[in-house]
């Protein structure tokens, strides 16, 4: 459990965080959404008790991170951006260094370790100097230091940055499988990250939250959702034939691809009546999707609407 | 989960500690240390001509031996944690600001003890020219160490005042000067000769490291003395911990 309450971190003038709440409770992924420069890292900064904030106040499973922050510390795994750690140690060293100042002991000292080895595929870089492992190496050496004393609640500021599509998807999968009974944030630019681990997303910008809501929730806020879109040769007949059906809003040729996209008045489900009038007119198409909405597109459209927003005022 | 403060600063202390032999810096320093300790009494205090059994020319250099060095040992505490971004992995586990400064310091100290350590065949070797008064030695080495720790704690804070190593390492030679030269006795004569009053220039001279070390070092143990070096050592520790908790962002 991570609860927020108007949270804000001021530098300056510059308002970096400025009066976030949220909540989040055991057995959800929250993403952490936002341009560069937000306040996402700054926020996870303050949840895991390395900033103090400038006006309110965090507290982790019940625990006030100002007044009672070594609890609060106990039950918190962090992974802070840019995964630093103490880069002259070896990886089994450092991960046993973790494990002491997180009080674990003996046989289930062992099993933890040996579990965070086993779930990041550290094993062949145990006796290497941190130092002189690759990026995606040492992202996933942070992830291990977050993961070794099996916290309740987990954040992480962008864990997949770096990593390979195998492990990209290894480490969604591992957030996946932890999910069932902690409470997770994780700040990420993949978008496609948020479908697949997450499920509430939170965008921010300038330090406020600009949204809150499912991912499907987001992806239903595109101009593209319920949208059918199809691929053909001949685009330009296509749209003119779909333009004439009564739902339709528009339609739109793609001028990379040439895939044609028909989007329905607000509120209106257009996929069979387009699937209907093709097939009326024998229309040749090689294939036709119904799209569920494009999370990049919405991310566009709310921070951007923000931004100018921002410049008029 | 929960464990005592001292086995937690024992934790930060090892590998600390053992961070310092992970790297040539460790050798380097402590083979600098031995040269510098033993071409200072051999060549400039005239160990050997001097025609008596103890160590005092040796221990004399000490304060201008650990004016270079120990600022070197020092300057990487917390600027490097800072630079590394380590210190944010540091100050989110579940350790205190007193049990991280205390566990770092005492791991810079123990490494300079070790240095000085090794400096034990000096010792043998008036023991085995003379018949020196070893509790004098003892002395000497306990206020050597003592020192080493002010110097180091001057450090300490500094260094968390910067991510810049090579600034950390001026800042603290300068204070670290300063605190020297208020005991020297061609400073003081100087406040003498504009007049100053006794008073002001015994507060001076007390504030020291030098004062504090001779008298030790002399053989006379002095509780003040030794007040003074574990005041010095609290007072900047406890200023470094003010200091991290204000930088630590920046
Ligand atoms: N120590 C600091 N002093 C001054 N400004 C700072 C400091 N740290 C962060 N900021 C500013 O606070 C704002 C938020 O930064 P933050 O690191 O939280 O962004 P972010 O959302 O994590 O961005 P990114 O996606 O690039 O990681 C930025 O404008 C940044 O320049
Ligand atoms: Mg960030």
């Amino acid at each position: 459990m991570i609860e927020t309450r108007e949270l804000s971190k001021h530098y300056g003038d510059l308002k970096a965080v400025d009066h976030i709440s949220f909540t989040v409770t055991p057995g959800q992924v929250l993403g952490f959404l936002g341009p560069n420069g937000a306040g996402k890292s700054t926020t996870m900064k303050m949840i895991a008790g390395f900033l103090t904030p400038s006006a309110g106040s965090v507290s982790v499973c019940g625990f006030d991170v100002q007044t009672a922050p070594i609890q609060a510390k106990q039950v918190l795994g962090y992974l802070p951006e840019g995964a630093p750690s103490y880069g002259e140690m070896n990886v089994a060293g450092f991960l046993d260094f973790i494990a002491d100042v997180r009080g674990l002991r003996g046989e289930t000292r062992r099993r933890r370790i040996d579990d965070a080895i086993g779930r990041l595929n550290l094993g062949k870089v145990m006796t290497q100097t941190i130092d002189t492992l690759s990026k995606g190496f040492r992202r996933r050496v942070g992830l291990a230091q977050a993961i070794v004393h099996d916290p309740k609640v987990l954040v992480l500021d962008e864990p997949t940055d770096g990593l390979d599509p195998n492990q990209k998807q290894e480490v969604r999968a591992l957030i996946h499988a932890m999910a069932k009974d902690k409470t997770i944030i994780v700040s990420t630019h993949i978008l496609e990250e948020v479908h697949a681990v997450c499920d509430r997303a939170i965008i921010i910008a300038d330090g406020r939250v600009l949204a809150d809501d499912t991912p499907a929730g987001l992806e239903a806020r595109s101009r593209y959702h319920q949208a059918v879109s199809l691929s053909t040769d001949n685009a330009k007949a296509a749209q003119e034939l779909l333009t004439r059906i009564a739902d339709v809003a528009a339609v739109v040729i793609d001028p990379q691809d040439g895939r044609v996209t028909a989007f329905p008045r607000p509120g209106q489900q257009i996929f069979a009546a387009v699937t209907e009038a093709l097939r009326q007119n024998h229309f040749p198409f090689h294939e036709i999707a119904l799209e569920q909405g494009r999370l990049d597109e919405v991310f566009r459209q709310i921070t951007q609407t923000a931004a100018t927003e921002a410049v008029m005022v | 989960m929960n464990m005592s403060s001292k086995h937690m600063i024992n934790i930060l202390f090892r590998r600390e500690l053992r961070s310092y032999f992970a790297t040539p810096v460790a050798y380097v320093f402590i083979v600098i240390f031995l040269v510098l300790a033993g071409a200072f009494s051999f060549y400039l205090g005239g160990f050997y001509q001097r025609g008596q059994a103890d160590l005092l020319p040796f221990f004399n250099f000490h304060p201008w031996l650990y004016l270079f060095l120990i600022p070197a040992v020092a300057m990487r505490l917390w600027a490097e944690e800072r630079k590394s971004g380590s210190i944010e992995l540091l100050l989110t586990l579940p350790v205190t600001m007193w049990q991280a400064v205390l566990g770092k310091f005492f791991a810079a100290w123990a490494f300079v003890g070790i240095a000085l350590a090794m400096t034990f065949p000096m010792w043998l070797t008036v023991n085995y020219l003379g018949d020196p008064d070893n509790g004098v030695i003892v002395a000497g080495y306990l206020g050597s160490l003592l020192m080493a720790g002010a110097f180091l704690a001057v450090g300490s804070c500094l260094s968390a005042l910067t991510r810049n190593q090579v600034i950390a390492f001026i800042l603290t030679v300068a204070i670290c000067f300063l605190l020297l030269l208020a005991g020297w006795p061609l400073v003081l004569d100087f406040f003498r000769g504009i007049g100053l009053p006794l008073a002001v220039i015994d507060a001076i001279a007390g504030l020291s490291f030098l004062t504090h070390f001779q008298s030790i070092s002399k053989g006379v143990l002095d509780l003040r003395d030794l007040v003074y070096f574990v005041l010095m050592i609290g007072f900047w520790l406890y200023a470094s911990a003010v200091v991290i908790d204000l930088k630590k962002a920046d």
